[in-house]
């Protein structure tokens, strides 16, 4: 109705610009619907609250804040606060730990849920193929609190499962959780156990998508499992792979705080401290405000940088792309 | 059918054997963990220590879980975790339902606009310090405000969400509804609501179990101990090794302290985890059901 009284007005106006027309047109349409705004009104007061005021707050990055003052009236300083990370002591090796962590992180953990997802999809024993899937996905349900604290009760060096075990065999317990050494393997590893089983649904989605009729033409040709997997199942699911991928480099510099932070300890801090946990520990801890701001926003910064190129990557080279 | 059984050639049978017998090894690494800590739970804790427990409990004790009934601590943690649960879910749930609707709405103008406004801060935030003053400005600190209220509605639910209100609710459906004179809200609460049960479901069960394992939050924002979740008792125990001293008022030598401690903390991994344990055949087809929507359009 409404719509048609819209398009009998306009002509009788004679000439009108542009951006009168559409706002003849909107203000009706956006009347009418009045109510869609007050349903999305709560998220958008959340996300201007609790997200874009502390972009506005990130200025600290570049003041010397002081609580009395707040965070309009603290002094600019300008990137002397960023100067001073770049120059510290210990810039290098947090820089190192973070990144090395992320890159072991995706390039142990990345392949092994499609390698699963393909050998699962050639499971045909049904019952058991699900039997193996509700197993598999349960870690991910764990709490990362209690994923560290199987991780300490089973590496213990005197009650420890494993280190039982290294002793049946004749060798020294080892003081995994205390060892800068096993602190990223036993990261990388802990995460590869939790998360490949859910990760591996994807894949599996992608890999029922698959159409059936390829298989039955190279199953007519003669082609083996081993075959059909690596000419029909792999290419069909490139696409799915390809994405993740961008999504996962992306990413490989937003390595979560929680699990390094609780594996943490004075003894393994040398690998363990990661720019999540020492922003935490200069920020929260030291209240070292402005510093500790300053080296979160550098990190935002590089996540934000990495994700745009990578996804321009992608999409030059692949034609998939996140947006 | 019966040419292509037949046709099961040499190399089929090994790649099945080799199949099977790879992901049955995966399969029982992942489980025998969690195997292990059941069973040690209820064992004597000395032949925990001495590496005697392999397949099944030995010397069979209700120690560790007799103490940690008796400790408050625990019991106050679950019920905070439940009551931030609760609260955060629905908050969380009723915001993500009614910011999604709009943007599922292809006659919503400035549905782009609003789009970006979420998407944005998927890629850049003020991060954790500007938060945290945020919190504190507001007096959020030390209250269950600061767990349940800043995190409510993510971007990437909202977006699942939509596209499940984009793929379920037909355009004409709402088209005949307004005819007869129906209103948005009408529609969305007789309608939409009622046609998007499973889409619910998934998202009660992504924000319980979030809330039941989050505890960063929990961590950074609340400094009265009678207010930590169970997470945060948990990492206590857990992690710091802390196990409350009235858990222990009995045990009397340092040893043997040690081997409770080993005791009790299996025991707490076990009764962290139960609630999930039994919601686990829901949480496992929701959860899926979550990852494909999402993987539509994510």
């Amino acid at each position: 109705m409404k719509k048609s009284n819209n398009a009998a007005a306009a002509p009788s106006q004679g000439i009108i610009r542009p951006t009168a027309i559409s706002r003849n047109r909107l203000w009706p349409k956006i009347r009418q619907n009045y109510e869609l705004y007050l349903f999305i009104l709560p998220a958008v007061l959340l996300y201007l609250v609790f997200k874009y005021y502390p972009m506005y707050g990130v200025q600290i990055a570049f003041k010397d804040f002081r609580a009395s003052k707040g965070i309009w009236g603290s002094e600019w300083v300008g990137l002397e606060h960023f100067q001073r990370f770049f120059e510290a002591y210990n810039f290098w090796p947090i820089m190192e730990n973070t990144l090395l962590l992320s890159v072991y992180s995706l390039v142990f953990s990345f392949p092994v849920p499609i390698l699963v997802a393909l050998m699962l999809n050639q499971m045909m024993a049904k019952r058991y193929k699900k039997f193996v899937q509700t197993v598999i996905y349960a870690p991910h349900f764990i709490s990362t609190v209690v994923l560290i604290g199987m991780l300490n009760v089973f590496l213990s060096p005197n009650s420890g499962l494993v280190n039982h075990v290294i002793a049946f065999f004749g060798g020294d317990p080892i003081l995994f959780m205390a060892d800068e050494g096993w602190f990223r393997p036993l990261y990388v590893l802990s995460g590869i156990w939790q998360e490949t089983g859910f990760a591996t649904i994807i894949y599996l989605a992608a890999l029922a998508g698959v159409n059936p009729e390829l298989h039955e033409a190279a199953i007519m040709d003669g082609a083996s499992k081993w075959k059909r997997v690596k000419h029909v199942d792999i290419p069909s699911i490139l696409p799915t792979i390809i994405i993740l991928m961008v999504l996962a480099v992306g990413n490989i510099m937003s390595i979560g705080f929680e699990k390094a932070y609780l594996m943490q300890s004075d003894l393994n801090y040398g690998t363990s401290n990661i720019i999540p946990t020492y922003v935490y520990e200069l920020g929260i801890q030291k209240a070292q405000y402005s510093f500790s701001a300053a080296i979160g926003l550098f990190n935002s910064i590089i996540n934000v940088v990495l994700l745009v190129t990578v996804n321009r990557l992608a999409k030059r080279l692949t034609e998939t792309s996140l947006w | 059918m019966n040419a292509l059984f037949r046709r099961k050639s040499k190399g089929d049978l090994t790649f099945d054997i080799a199949n099977y017998t790879l992901l049955t090894i995966g399969m029982l690494l992942i489980l025998y963990p969690l195997y292990f800590v059941f069973i040690a739970s209820f064992s004597d804790p000395n032949m925990i220590y001495s590496g005697e427990i392999w397949l099944l409990p030995k010397g069979l004790t209700l120690d560790g879980y007799e103490r940690i009934f008796a400790d408050a601590t625990i019991w106050i943690g679950y019920g905070n975790s439940l009551l931030y649960a609760v609260v955060g879910t629905v908050i969380s749930v009723t915001v993500t339902l009614l910011a999604a609707y709009p943007l599922a709405r292809r006659d919503f103008i400035g549905r782009g606009l609003f789009m970006w406004f979420f998407m944005f801060t998927m890629f850049f935030g003020g991060g954790l310090i500007p938060t945290y003053l945020l919190i504190k400005d507001l007096n959020m600190i030390n209250t269950i405000w600061a767990l349940v209220i800043p995190g409510a509605g993510s971007v990437f639910n909202i977006i699942i969400v939509r596209t499940f209100f984009q793929s379920t609710i037909p355009d004409e459906m709402r088209e005949a509804a307004f005819i007869d004179g129906c209103t948005n809200t009408r529609f969305f609460f007789s309608m939409v609501i009622q046609l998007s049960k499973p889409i619910i479901a998934v998202m009660v069960l992504y924000h319980v179990v979030g809330f039941w394992n989050g505890f960063f939050d929990a961590m950074i924002y609340l400094n009265e101990e009678s207010k930590y979740p169970l997470q945060l008792v948990l990492r206590n125990i857990l992690v710091q090794n802390q196990v409350n001293s009235s858990m222990m008022i009995d045990v009397e030598s340092y040893a043997a302290k040690l081997r409770v401690t080993e005791l009790i903390k299996y025991g707490v991994i076990i009764i962290a985890s139960l609630p999930l344990l039994i919601l686990y055949p829901f949480l496992q087809r929701y959860f899926v059901k979550g990852v494909m929507i999402g993987s539509i359009k994510g």
